[in-house]
């Protein structure tokens, strides 16, 4: 399990547009570095994040070698009612992992 | 000097074989441009419009291994896709705005191996496509170190 990094504001008022924050430790290795035995690193990389609220999509993200490590995601989110966040992250090697957090909106 | 049976008919198959496959090939667009051959690859051949997405990079990054990038887009833009000019790999990242979406606008931080231009490329809900261009001087390069 990566450690995470999210930001919810505590309080929301209803139809407000929010800003959500994402961070991952993840050392997004790009595979064209080489190693210090001069062979290429292999890739390992995350490719996807998705955030859903109530299991409907608020922002999804395809993530190339291009992307610096420990990747940092900050998207905007319509807040019309309290719900559940959801923040997924899928990558190389089989990695997937989801974190929730708690829409307040008031 | 004899031919072989059905050597001439093998021939005749392969031929048509290759000219189906050299027809099949995905078009390769631009193929001098590598940065507009990646954008017209990703809107399927439509050259996009100047304007309604808006791309903000640092003009001059200390380190190539973590630069800010925000990207963002007036109206209802769905998709938004970055490539670079210089990096190994063309494709930066795309991202999509489903419904409970608040804007399109992005903020994350990537990756340059070099000074080169960076590409946003947007759809909007009619369909249309919009690109913006920024260029990067970068003093420490990533990606291959």
């Amino acid at each position: 399990m990566a450690r995470t990094l999210i930001t919810v504001p505590k309080t929301v008022r209803r139809g407000e547009t929010v800003e959500l924050r994402t961070l991952i430790a993840h050392p997004m290795e790009t595979g064209y570095r080489a190693g210090a035995d001069g062979r290429v690193l292999p890739r390992d990389i995350l490719r996807r994040f998705e955030c859903r609220l109530d299991g409907e999509l608020v922002f999804e993200a395809e993530l190339f070698p291009a992307v610096a490590a420990n990747p940092f995601l900050s998207f905007s989110l319509r807040a019309d009612a309290s719900g559940t966040l959801s923040f997924r992250w899928q990558g190389d090697n089989g990695f997937e992992q989801t974190e929730t957090a708690a829409l307040v909106v008031t | 000097m004899t031919t072989k049976p059905g050597s001439t008919r093998r021939a005749a198959l392969a031929a048509g074989a290759g000219l189906v496959a050299l027809l099949a090939r995905p078009r390769a667009f631009a193929a001098d441009d590598p940065l507009r051959a990646a954008v017209l690859a990703f809107t399927g051949g439509t050259a996009p419009a100047e304007g309604r997405v808006h791309l903000e990079l640092p003009p001059l990054v200390e380190n190539g291994n973590t630069v800010p990038l925000v990207v963002s887009a007036e109206g209802a833009v769905r998709t938004i896709a970055v490539f670079n000019e210089r990096n190994p790999q063309r494709d930066v990242a795309v991202f999509r705005f489903g419904p409970r979406s608040g804007g399109a606008r992005v903020e994350t931080r990537i990756r340059l191996a070099t000074s080169q231009r960076l590409v946003a490329v947007a759809q909007d809900g009619d369909g249309m496509w919009w690109q913006a261009g920024v260029d990067v001087i970068v003093t420490l390069a990533a990606c291959i170190e």
